[in-house]
């Protein structure tokens, strides 16, 4: 049995990534649009400090708050003129997305509330503490993740050159 | 009420389908980009759900965002670096106007 606060803690979160993640694909101005997907991460982030992954918590909040929405909303400000409404969608456009959306939503749904597995509670865990986090990170042994770690930073000089490269003026 | 696996997976169902209809309604291309972060932001959550409900103790779910974390910073990155220089060449960013490598 999960304490009232849990509870009602629990429900804020959900109504939030429900309704902001709605608002973000749906808002007409652009810069609105990125705000919501803001709350919307911000959001995630609380869920994974409910579920005692701060370490986790942290890295959306640095990395996809921080980083990457400053990075979108910096795009937005180059790209489109201020208080500039996106044209109104035509309904076969609408129609086609929405069936789409429901079609995920159901298939997703029903393959979910099938499974009874997933109405376990939620087990006892303690917190993952920094050493564990870095010795697996750093570690290579088995279950441990030193060469996705290596290959990422690879990744991301990569990325690094291709951005420079891609935006540079010629 | 016992909050279990399914009260957390409900909510990044429906983020993931709101990516899915943003994705394809939307014109403006930083807008399809936001729709995309929302369905990745869903999967990674999904990871952590998993990994805590049905195998605490072990680390893999966790991980698997961290790194979903990473890869969806460097090609956010990238995108946006490709939005830029298409505006520059097109004063427009509009997917129905993007059409000079179609054919």
């Amino acid at each position: 049995m999960e304490s009232l606060g849990s509870i009602i803690t629990y429900w804020v979160i959900a109504l939030a990534i429900v309704v902001f993640s709605i608002l973000a694909v749906t808002s007409r101005k652009i810069l609105r649009s990125a705000t919501y997907l803001l709350f919307a991460l911000f959001a995630t982030a609380a869920v994974y400090f409910k579920l005692d992954y701060e370490f986790l918590g942290g890295v959306q909040i640095a990395v996809y708050a921080g980083g990457i929405v400053v990075m979108v909303v910096f795009a937005i400000l180059l790209t489109t003129k201020p208080g500039e409404n996106s044209a109104l969608l035509v309904s076969r456009s609408r129609i086609r997305g929405l069936v789409a959306g429901l079609a995920a939503l159901v298939i997703g749904a029903i393959s979910l509330l099938t499974r009874c597995e997933l109405f376990v509670s939620q087990p006892a865990m303690s917190n993952p503490d920094m050493k564990l986090i870095g010795s697996t990170l750093m570690g290579s042994g088995h279950g441990q993740y030193l060469l996705p770690f290596e290959a990422v930073s690879i990744l991301l000089l990569a990325c690094i050159i291709g951005g420079v490269v891609v935006a540079r003026k010629r | 009420m016992e909050i279990t696996a399914i009260y957390y997976l409900i909510p990044s169902l429906i983020m993931f389908a709101c990516g899915v209809y943003g994705f394809i309604t939307r014109r403006n291309m930083i807008a399809m980009l936001i729709s995309l972060e929302l369905m990745l932001n869903s999967v990674d959550l999904n990871f952590v759900v998993f990994n805590r409900f049905l195998f605490p103790g072990q680390l893999d779910g966790m991980f698997f965002t961290l790194f979903a974390i990473a890869i969806a910073a460097a090609e956010t990155a990238l995108a946006i670096a490709i939005l830029v220089n298409v505006f520059r060449a097109n004063n427009d960013i509009d997917v129905r106007d993007i059409c000079k490598m179609k054919f």
